[in-house]
């Protein structure tokens, strides 16, 4: 059994060393498009961490059965069934949550973590390892979440999980909301700046070449 | 037609997959270095797009919707929650028969798409699109062209990228920024330009 120390390497390692947005450029996807509200960013963040979590506990407990020729088919479909439970709890508890994420939480199948930690870590370790492993990688993922959508929320409408922060010139206030920071193009740059900043305080992330 | 155009209009520039909907990202971002290898990977993308999503459309309709099942005797079964697990597997298996058609029919194709065609299977943005298709309730014409209208948009994203990247390479770009963090800058100031297209309808 591994020791205490391990295991918190595993959830906390992802989360800055090693974070797998910014190092490992998995899971873009999906991350960005839902970024434009605090809240959407995390519960999009906490679906993708349990998914995680457990399908990479699941595929580590049938690890010694699967025939390495199907391994795909096989975490493909345990990662599908997860990802259909997670958008049917999500539709009957908190449902406008859900049709705002619309088709985003159907793309944490093809969302390159969930995949990308089956194959390289739960295919060779223990259960208890594969979901602390999930779930570590999976708070790597809803920290880049939530700090491209709390620059994006506050900016761009002046306001933190729905509650007004900066009062908008429009409502008396003083603060004149920056609308680029809804579209698109302003979580590129927001990724591009913290990608930079990342790697300026941590320079053995720099591509050389 | 017209209907149909607008449509095809709006997948190509308006609503594009990699630059208004953040889909294709992943390969998007570790492949478009050369023009020729990220035109091939979009013509791949175009390609499975426009048989995929029409596909997945006659398996929703047939098959999941609510009541589609009418026809077997099944009148009130509503399936549609195995929506997810039925999309990827028509994906996979339609890559899979391409890949091997390809190989014994268009040897020369399949050399050039040959390594990108099994990555495809999990690109954000046929799964994306098909998503989008089942939403948005598109019938089986409005989902050809909206698949093919998706995959063009794509790969014309990914090209001109790809393009830029290849000039890129003499820039004097700081250490930190090199590679993944100019390429995000990259793509912003893109879609910051295809935004111009927003106000576009026929």
């Amino acid at each position: 059994m591994a020791s205490a120390k391990e295991m918190k390497s595993l959830v906390f390692g992802p989360v800055f060393a090693n974070n797998p947005i910014a190092l490992q450029v998995l899971g873009i996807c999906s991350a960005l498009a839902v970024t434009t509200k605090l809240e959407k960013a995390l519960v999009m963040g906490l679906a993708l961490t349990l998914v995680t979590a457990f399908s990479s506990m699941f595929i580590s407990m049938i690890r010694n059965h699967i025939p390495s020729s199907v391994r795909i088919i096989v975490q493909m479909t345990i990662i599908a069934s997860l990802v259909i439970v997670t958008d049917q709890i999500l539709k009957a508890y908190a449902y406008s949550v859900a049709k705002e994420l619309s088709v985003f939480v159907g793309l944490i199948i093809t969302n390159c973590i969930v995949m990308g930690r089956a194959e390289a870590y739960a295919m060779k370790s223990p259960p208890l390892m594969s979901f602390l492993d999930g779930i570590g990688n999976g708070l790597g993922y809803t920290v880049l979440l939530v700090i491209v959508a709390v620059v994006r929320e506050l900016l761009g409408s002046g306001s933190l999980m729905g509650v007004e922060i900066l009062p908008l010139v429009s409502a008396g206030g003083w603060y004149v909301p920056n609308g680029l920071l809804l579209m698109p193009p302003s979580a590129f740059f927001i990724i591009g700046l913290l990608i930079w900043a990342l790697r300026t305080w941590r320079p053995e992330q720099q591509e050389k070449h | 037609m017209e209907h149909y155009l607008s449509l095809f209009v709006r997948a190509v520039f308006v609503e594009n997959m990699a630059l208004s909907f953040f889909l294709g990202m992943c390969t998007f971002i570790a492949i478009s270095k050369q023009v020729k290898t990220a035109f091939s990977l979009g013509i791949a993308v175009t390609v499975v797009l426009g048989l995929s999503v029409p596909l997945n459309n006659i398996v929703f309709k047939q098959f999941l919707a609510p009541g589609a099942l009418d026809w077997a005797g099944f009148p009130d079964t509503d399936l549609s929650f195995l929506g997810f697990i039925a999309y990827i597997g028509v994906i996979a298996g339609l890559v899979q028969v391409l890949e091997m058609f390809l190989d014994k029919y268009v040897p020369a194709l399949y050399n050039a798409l040959g390594i990108f065609l099994p990555l495809i299977t999990v690109n954000c943005a046929i799964f994306g699109a098909v998503a989008f298709m089942v939403e948005r309730d598109y019938t089986l014409a409005e989902s050809t062209v909206f698949g093919l209208g998706s995959g063009i948009g794509w790969t014309m994203a990914i090209t001109v990228m790809a393009a830029i990247s290849e000039k890129l390479k003499y820039a004097d770009v700081p250490l930190a920024l090199r590679g993944l963090g100019s390429r995000f800058f990259m793509v912003g100031l893109m879609s910051l330009g295809f935004l111009s297209f927003s106000g576009v309808s026929l």
